[in-house]
């Protein structure tokens, strides 16, 4: 491991200010450093929902006056890649990927970012003061910082110094021991925390503290209302967290989240909805059609959007350039469309569905607790709509109806969701199983409907576009060209189709679900 | 990853020297630089304060029982790497008598470092050996400092006509007049000749200076601690010629500044 920094907590009241950090050891160190601290200001970005951090990485903007640079470093502070900022000035956060300047940074940040959007997750401003630790040649074998942090955003607040020990190449050995002189004589707390999780901590924040998954752990026995009412009180959460970045128009996840809550939301209120007092799902179901259908214009458009350059790019007759009129119509018909959403995002009518939920599920939760169990609940349910798949599959053949193919996707939507609602019931691994299963099958439907869906909206463009006059010829037949594609890969998920049926159908699947709905029970 | 090395058949003639300024110089540009002394004097070794020692010495390295990467030891400069001299080093012509194709043997230790450096300055030791040869193979520009002596001319003759006989790679030559003293006329007259016969003489001359020869006392660079001296703005005149030469490419912004 190489150039891997050791990072100590310090004890305020053990530092005196105008000394040097490495005094206290006295003679065993000869250290070099002209003594002055450095104003470094600081800012740590990440997506939303965190991907840096849980992909072990850290992206820190920061530096002295005039030298400001981005650093991204690994799980044990190695530097993976540095970039000097822009002399023209930073992007103005929060912002995509292409604001950064081109180089290996950002082609390292795009593996794990994808489309997000990168935003502050803390600034501070620092002193910082450097010290060269020498050897008996006076070489140095160490660089010794001692930072003393205020951070400024999510909330002002001191953070202890922190003395950093980051050894020189081929020099690690004597750096440990430096580091392990420094921990004994300064009481440090030594630890893997850096200066994120140190700044974040102070300012009374978690690192990670977002995620679109449900992430909540149900009981068996407790009474379903509950757990079904628990569950939709976080969905509600993950909703209004994304909000904001959805009528911002930060980056196309926040609308993907916030569409996924309120899909499960839906489902759960279909398909578990008695569970809660009587009327509450049957009152809230039309409202969260009204925001689902809200959302469905601008997702649909930025996932034509977002696979635009891999459409261009399968064009075998057709140039990419000759779709640029198609990309412009998707694109301004996005904006109308984000428009539209946003102002329905801010309409009165959301916020009375978002507070009128939250004061029932709220109600539901202290409600007299009543049976049945979760477990209960959810086995009947997750088997009844196991057998719904298995039933409405089974009628499908080689030349059934487009429809028949999407209702059963829809089916096969509510298992899903069903899974991941009651999910923490179950034994990882085995709910890991099943809902692979049905992946798969998924993936295929969804191949199938979303191309059926694809090659008629293609249609419906090319003739705004002809209304519209913005639609060159080259630019139809290049669309003609797209069609044709989407019709071949329909054709091929349909004929992939009764292999993943068959494979879901088969008696190990089936009692696969059985015994996973069953353990929970028992 | 361009490789550079330092080379004359003759000894104390400045190899080291020109090793350790135009690292340094290339390292301060922002690339990342590697600088291996092959010379078991370690004087560039010495001159970085690096202990001249190498774990299983220069047998470990040829064999491959230990990577060039494991060897590395960092100077006190940003960018700049140093895999220090072992004075088992006088041995490295056996050792690669002993190799597979030795005359390619150090091309194809260094070739794993390709993502790690962009710049690698080879210091060796002055003969003309195996070593020597495996040398000019793997390096795409030789510098060779030339004290202008009538013998010396005469060594940079023999130098370009061993390696025009060369089967595929020929490294470029970058010769350069050093220690050059303008009291003396015969160096001004083979400075002011040479050029006019041959293409390969830098414009750059090193003055024999007694800063350079201040190097071994403060154990840096010139360049490092007398910046703005005649002798650090030839080595960066001589660095901004190697870098042309040796078709050195920008360095990349994500570099710069990388420690």
């Amino acid at each position: 491991m190489r150039n891997a920094p050791r990072e100590f907590m310090l004890d305020d009241s053990g530092m005196p200010e105008s000394d040097d950090c490495l005094v206290a050891l006295g003679p065993r160190l000869r250290w070099r450093g002209d003594g002055r601290a450095v104003a470094v200001r600081r800012t740590w970005l990440d997506t939303f929902d965190w991907r840096l951090y849980r992909a072990g990485l850290t992206l820190e903007l920061g530096g002295p006056r005039g030298a400001a640079g981005f650093t991204l470093t690994g799980r044990d502070g190695s530097p993976l890649a540095v970039q000097r900022a822009a002399r023209a000035g930073q992007p103005r956060w929060p912002a995509r990927l292409d604001a950064l300047p081109e180089g290996p940074l950002r082609e390292r940040l795009g593996q794990v970012v994808g489309v997000r959007a990168l935003m502050p997750v803390a600034r501070a401003v620092s002193a910082v003061r450097e010290l060269r630790v020498l050897n008996s040649d006076d070489k140095t074998i160490a660089r010794v910082t001692l930072d003393r942090m205020s951070v400024t955003y999510p909330a002002r607040a001191p953070v202890p110094p922190r003395l950093t020990v980051t050894a020189l190449r081929g020099y690690q050995a004597q750096a440990d021991q430096l580091a392990g002189l420094l921990a004994a004589a300064h009481g440090a707390a030594g630890g893997a925390m850096g200066a994120l999780e140190a700044a974040l901590g102070a300012a009374g924040r978690q690192p990670g503290d977002y995620s679109g998954k449900i992430d909540i752990s149900l009981e068996p026995r407790m009474p379903a209302g509950a757990a079904v009412a628990a569950v939709l009180e976080q969905l509600l959460g993950t909703l209004q967290a994304n909000v904001g970045g959805t009528v911002r128009d930060i980056d196309p996840e926040f609308l993907h989240d916030l569409r996924i809550a309120v899909r499960r939301t839906r489902s759960a209120l279909k398909l578990a909805g008695d569970a809660l007092p009587a009327g509450l799902a049957g009152r809230f179901r039309p409202e969260f059609k009204w925001l689902g259908d809200l959302t469905t214009p601008t997702r649909d458009l930025d996932v034509y959007l977002l696979g635009f350059d891999e459409m261009a790019a399968s064009l075998v007759a057709a140039t990419p350039a000759e779709l640029t009129p198609f990309r412009q119509h998707l694109a301004r018909r996005r904006a109308a469309e984000q428009r539209r959403l946003a102002r329905g995002l801010r309409s009165a009518r959301f916020s009375r569905l978002a507070g009128d939920w939250r004061e029932a599920l709220a109600a539901a939760a202290a409600g007299p607790r009543s049976r049945p169990a979760a477990a209960q609940l959810a086995a009947r349910r997750i088997r009844r709509a196991g057998r719904r798949v298995l039933s409405d599959g089974s009628a499908i053949t080689a030349t059934s109806a487009a429809d028949s193919m999407h209702e059963l996707r829809k089916h096969c939507k509510d298992l899903r969701y069903l899974l991941e609602i009651f999910g923490s019931l179950y034994d990882p691994g085995e709910h890991w199983q099943v809902v692979r299963g049905l992946k798969a099958l998924q993936d295929c439907l969804g191949e199938f409907q979303d191309t059926e869906v694809q090659r008629q909206e293609i249609r419906a463009f090319a003739a705004q576009m002809m209304d519209e006059r913005t639609a060159p010829a080259a630019t139809l037949l290049a669309m003609g060209e797209i069609a044709a594609g989407l019709a071949i890969r329909q054709r091929r998920a349909r004929g992939e189709f009764a292999g993943r049926f068959r494979e879901f159908a088969s008696p190990a699947s089936q009692h696969r679900i059985q015994a996973l709905t069953e353990a929970a029970v028992s | 990853m361009k490789i550079f090395a330092t080379y004359n058949i003759k000894g104390g003639v400045g190899k080291t020297a020109t090793a350790v300024n135009l690292g340094y110089l290339a390292a301060r540009d922002g690339y990342k630089v590697l600088l291996w002394d092959l010379d078991p004097q370690a004087a560039a070794t010495f001159l970085f304060r690096i202990r001249p020692r190498v774990k299983g010495g220069g047998k470990a390295l040829i064999q491959g029982t230990r990577s060039l990467d494991d060897a590395i030891k960092a100077t006190d400069f940003d960018n700049l790497d140093l895999l220090p001299a072992d004075f088992t080093y006088r041995n490295l012509d056996l050792l690669l008598d002993a190799a597979r194709k030795p005359a390619r043997k150090l091309g194809r230790l260094l070739a794993p470092l390709r993502a790690s450096y962009d710049v690698v300055f080879l210091d060796c030791p002055p003969s003309i050996s195996l070593l020597s040869e495996s040398v000019l193979h793997a390096a795409d520009t030789l510098l060779v400092p030339l004290i202008p002596t009538t013998l010396s001319v005469r060594t940079l003759d023999q130098l370009t006509d061993f390696i025009a006989a060369f089967d595929g790679h020929r490294p470029d030559v970058l010769a350069f007049f050093s220690m050059i003293d303008r009291r003396k006329s015969l160096h001004n007259e083979i400075a002011a000749a040479l050029p006019k016969q041959r293409s390969d003489i830098a414009a750059t001359a090193i003055g024999a200076l007694s800063l350079i020869e201040q190097m071994s006392v403060r154990r840096a660079p010139v360049a490092a601690f007398a910046p703005r001296s005649s002798a650090a703005r030839s080595y960066a005149a001589l660095w901004a010629e190697a870098r042309q030469i040796g078709g050195v490419p920008p360095v990349s912004s994500g570099r710069r500044g990388s420690r």
